[in-house]
């Protein structure tokens, strides 16, 4: 036991602030205060940001609840819920609440946050009028929209435009009164606001800007209301969401320094050393806070102070600001418009596409951006402003975003391994890729939920979802993430799964599900295509294939690429071909205008751009001049790539390209839990890079070295050597054996590399070695699936099989 | 609007989707395990990805591109995602499926 008895923390106020503050203070000095915690609401701390989301009926109010009262109780906080604390003795060092709880404190945080600001107008109390700040007023917005009434919203900023549209969503005619000529003026330029209020016109909003509401009509309720101009505007429900006012009764009725908000200094320290003041409700610096990625920034400061750190500043961050209406992207910070003759501006624009995109810059320097329909390049154009990145050498391509800058054809999309460390990620809650980068492989996180559990990330606004969740892949492997239930639908986890198929004889998805309680009655995207695996793994031949639980690549036998055409790569053996094969595919390529034909990493020729309906044509073309399918899209065996070996080579050992033609022979068709890459080197120079395969042949003089569960891609991993074995027969029962034994035992996407480094590489040598009669069973096992699996697929659907996948249902109009 | 007949239930593979062409662009018709029919614009709310080509689970689709999971019967994505693509009116008449379409245009089935 600590002797010392700790101090004590009171916090007035149980919002995103003050709860913020004090998960930071645990993290620090998880035991040096007795915490108390008061709020006026009588919920558990919640995510008042998502507010809009539950009035747009996309979240439920227990989906964003930050801390549950259980956290309390975890970590020893008393809480006292609907009980608003009234008064401070700053001399006697207590507070005192509405209920008559008088609790005292050493040191006292004032978390109070804002009121909603109400404008002067007569008929503000009727019943009807309700502000957007906290769950009564959603509720109350919420019941108005059940029963089918009509919405004036007033107000066209941020706040006032969620909630115009969450009311909409809920089935209400709205129509929203705003101030200023153009929605959102505080955050976007005169352009990019008309742009908004056109394409929310056209989503059924109604508008009256340049609209100066006079009076609230009604007797009993709310019946309308009067603009100055004269006109009417019929409600059942005004929302009035003009802006927020820092919540400072209780600071100034203690004596603290009060101006617009409660005064603090860099330390968050108010005009009283023992008590600090957090959010909404404070004043640095003349500037008031609304924005809640400041007010993280604050919490910090705050809880480094309250742990002793006696050097922990406050400086106010670079803002950014988007908007969360479904399906329109908004982004901006800083500077709208150029401020002088120092300043300009770069614009693009597609009005076609809704598309508007400006920079403002300054002596070569990002100093503001203004986004509309595509956001995408968002995060890094406020990466440059905050970096003050001299953006001279792109100036000329930067309106096209980030994979532009970098030189023309860049890449498309997120480039996750472009970006900076220090690049903000979660402009929410300051978490910047470094955070999280080093939050998944310190901890070893597999989900986004354990992301946002330990880093914060995405867990405000989830704007940047996205980019954490490429984050998460680029550093755990596009798809090797294997969490601990296979999916939502079930709390099983693969292996248990796995085993389940065997031992109960489980014959069907059906039956799977069945038996092992799936919460689904027929599944997810993620379960489906890993149940159809491990049962046509386990019943050969019996099992039949379910092609609706196969992704498409799978289905159609060819990669989908990013524009909805496919790739076909044609089997090459060994990475061997003829004259003749070269004439087909150049034929093929020739017929049906195929855009690009490639060189594989993988000893094969792609093509590339073909069109679905196709496809079957393509496939017969191929077929006919005797080449198959090369699975390049497949779960399962891709290529034996090789060297030429000792029939050419001068330092070859072996016929490293005839064991790889029998390797591939032998193996081609065969499903597997994810992508299964094999190579043969005729030397140890390695030559075909057979030290990155899942499964590799290293010709020696004494024979042939195996080695296994190398790949390349994001993880490089080399192979484990296996054993030596001294004729092919062996290298074919080893291979077979080792992919049977992989096939049986690894979950559904996981490459040889993480489950060797799974289960240990002494489980696979002692099954394939020391248990010879094993390894014999394990070859018979995957010889027998052969028999069933090697049927090539598209000679099966040139035939007719799986017609209805290649051509459209009907044309109308 | 008019009801355009564009086949039968049975041209639709169950958990699967064929699609349609328009002047509105491709649409997607599923068909659930239920023998539900719903039909969307074949054009994902993310990146425009063919959801015909998605696994159908329950009432939903995984775009095949990027995982998004959209609800068949709202065209909406599933959160934390957000976006709506356009739902098609769609009926079925015994086994025979007729889509919603503008009355002006007139059938042309394949």
């Amino acid at each position: 036991m600590n002797a010392v008895s700790r101090q004590r923390l009171v916090v007035v106020g149980n919002g995103m602030a003050g709860m913020r503050t004090v998960e930071e203070l645990l993290a620090r000095a998880p035991v040096r205060y007795d915490i108390t915690v008061f709020g006026a609401e009588p919920h558990p701390n919640y995510n008042r940001i998502m507010l809009s989301s539950v009035l747009a009926g996309e979240k439920d109010l227990d989906e964003i609840v930050i801390n549950p009262r259980s956290w309390y109780d975890e970590n020893g906080i008393t809480l006292h819920t609907g009980d608003a604390v009234v008064a401070i003795d700053r001399t006697a060092k207590t507070v005192t609440s509405a209920s008559g709880r008088v609790v005292p404190y050493d040191k006292l945080l004032l978390a109070t946050g804002s009121n909603p600001l109400m404008p002067p107008l007569p008929g503000l109390d009727l019943p009807g009028v309700v502000s957007f700040r906290d769950i009564a007023d959603v509720e109350a917005m919420l019941k108005a929209a059940q029963a089918g009434q009509r919405a004036v919203v007033i107000g066209g900023g941020l706040l006032g435009l969620e909630a115009a549209w969450g009311l909409k969503r809920q089935g209400m005619p709205v129509a929203l009164v705003h101030l200023m000529p153009t929605l959102m003026e505080r955050q976007l330029d005169v352009e990019a606001g008309t742009l908004l209020q056109r394409d929310l016109t056209e989503r059924g909003l109604h508008f009256f800007t340049s609209g100066q509401t006079e009076q609230i009509l009604g007797t009993d309720k709310v019946e309308g209301i009067r603009l100055a101009d004269g006109r009417e505007v019929p409600a059942d429900l005004v929302v009035v969401a003009i802006g927020i006012r820092p919540n400072v009764a209780l600071a100034k009725q203690a004596g603290l320094d009060v101006n617009r908000g409660i005064r603090v200094g860099d330390d968050m320290a108010t005009s009283d050393g023992d008590i600090y003041a957090i959010g909404e409700c404070v004043e640095h610096n003349g500037q008031v806070f609304g924005l809640v990625a400041p007010i993280w920034e604050q919490a910090k400061v705050c809880a480094a102070r309250l742990a002793g750190d006696q050097k922990a500043a406050y400086a106010t961050p670079p803002l950014s600001t988007r908007l969360k209406i479904t399906g329109i992207d908004v982004f901006s910070a800083g500077l709208l418009t150029a401020e002088d003759e120092l300043d300009s501006e770069v614009v693009y624009r597609d009005a076609a596409k809704g598309i508007y995109k400006k920079l403002v810059i300054r002596e070569d320097k990002v100093v503001g951006a203004v986004l509309y329909g595509d956001v995408a390049d968002g995060a890094w154009y406020f990466d440059l402003m905050r970096q003050g990145k001299d953006i001279a050498a792109f100036r000329d391509r930067i309106i096209f975003g980030q994979a532009y800058a970098d030189g023309p054809g860049g890449n498309s999309g997120l480039d996750v391994a472009a970006m900076s460390d220090d690049t903000q990620v979660c402009g929410c809650n300051g978490v910047s890729k470094c955070d999280i980068v080093s939050a998944i492989t310190s901890k070893g996180l597999t989900s986004l939920d354990d992301v946002r559990a330990h880093t914060k990330a995405s867990a405000s606004c989830g704007q940047c979802t996205n980019v954490v969740q490429a984050i998460l892949s680029h550093v755990t492997g596009a798809d090797a993430a294997v969490a601990e239930a296979m999916c939502k639908c079930t709390e099983h986890g693969h292996a248990h799964v796995r085993k389940a198929i065997v031992e109960q004889g489980l014959k069907s998805q059906a039956e799977v599900r069945e038996a092992l309680g799936w919460k689904t009655e027929d599944g997810c995207a993620k379960c489906r295509p890993a149940l159809n695996y491990y049962l046509l793994c386990a019943w050969p031949g019996e099992y039949v294939d379910d092609q609706q639980s196969r992704f498409i690549n799978e289905r159609v036998h060819g990669n989908i690429q990013k524009d909805g055409t496919y790739s076909v790569v044609p089997r090459m053996w060994g990475g061997v071909t003829t004259a003749a094969e070269l004439r087909a595919i150049a034929d093929v390529a020739e017929k049906f205008q195929i855009p690009t034909v490639k060189v594989t990493g993988g000893q094969r020729i792609d093509l590339l751009g073909v069109k679905k309906e196709d496809l079957p044509a393509v496939w017969a073309d191929l077929n006919a001049a005797g080449m198959v399918s090369g699975h390049a899209y497949a779960k399962g065996l891709r290529t034996v790539k090789t060297c030429v070996g000792s029939e050419w080579c001068r330092f070859g050992t072996q016929d490293s390209t005839g064991l790889g033609i029998k390797l591939e022979r032998m193996t081609w068709g065969s499903w597997t839990p994810h992508k299964f890459k094999m190579a043969v080197s005729g030397c140890p120079r390695n030559c075909a890079e057979a030290t990155i395969k899942d499964f590799g042949v290293i010709c020696v003089d004494a024979g042939y070295d195996l080695v296994v569960g190398g790949n390349g891609g994001i993880h490089l991993r080399g192979t484990d050597h296996l054993c030596q074995v001294k004729t092919e027969e062996e290298v074919l029962e080893y291979a077979g054996a080792f992919m049977q034994l992989y096939r049986e035992d690894a979950w559904y996407l996981e490459r040889t590399a993480p489950w060797i480094e799974r289960v240990g590489l002494d489980y696979v040598k002692r099954r394939l070695i020391d248990d010879e009669a094993g390894r014999k069973d394990l070859y018979a096992r995957f010889l027998h699936s052969q028999t069933f699996a090697q049927n090539d697929p598209w000679a099966e659907r040139v035939q007719g099989s799986e017609a209805h996948e290649f051509k459209s249902l009907a044309m109308v109009g | 609007m008019d009801w355009i007949e564009i086949g039968s239930l049975d041209d639709i593979p169950p958990r699967g989707a064929r699609t349609v062409e328009s002047h509105l662009g491709q649409i997607a018709v599923f068909r659930t395990a239920k023998d539900e029919v719903f039909a969307l614009i074949n054009k994902c709310p993310h990146s425009g990805g063919p959801l015909s080509e998605g696994i159908v689970s329950g009432r939903k689709v995984t775009c095949p591109l990027h995982n998004w999971v959209i609800d068949l019967g709202t065209g909406e994505a599933d959160g934390p995602d957000e976006g709506c693509t356009n739902v098609i009116p769609v009926r079925q008449e015994g086994r025979r499926l007729l889509l919603g379409l503008d009355a002006h245009r007139k059938a042309a089935v394949a």
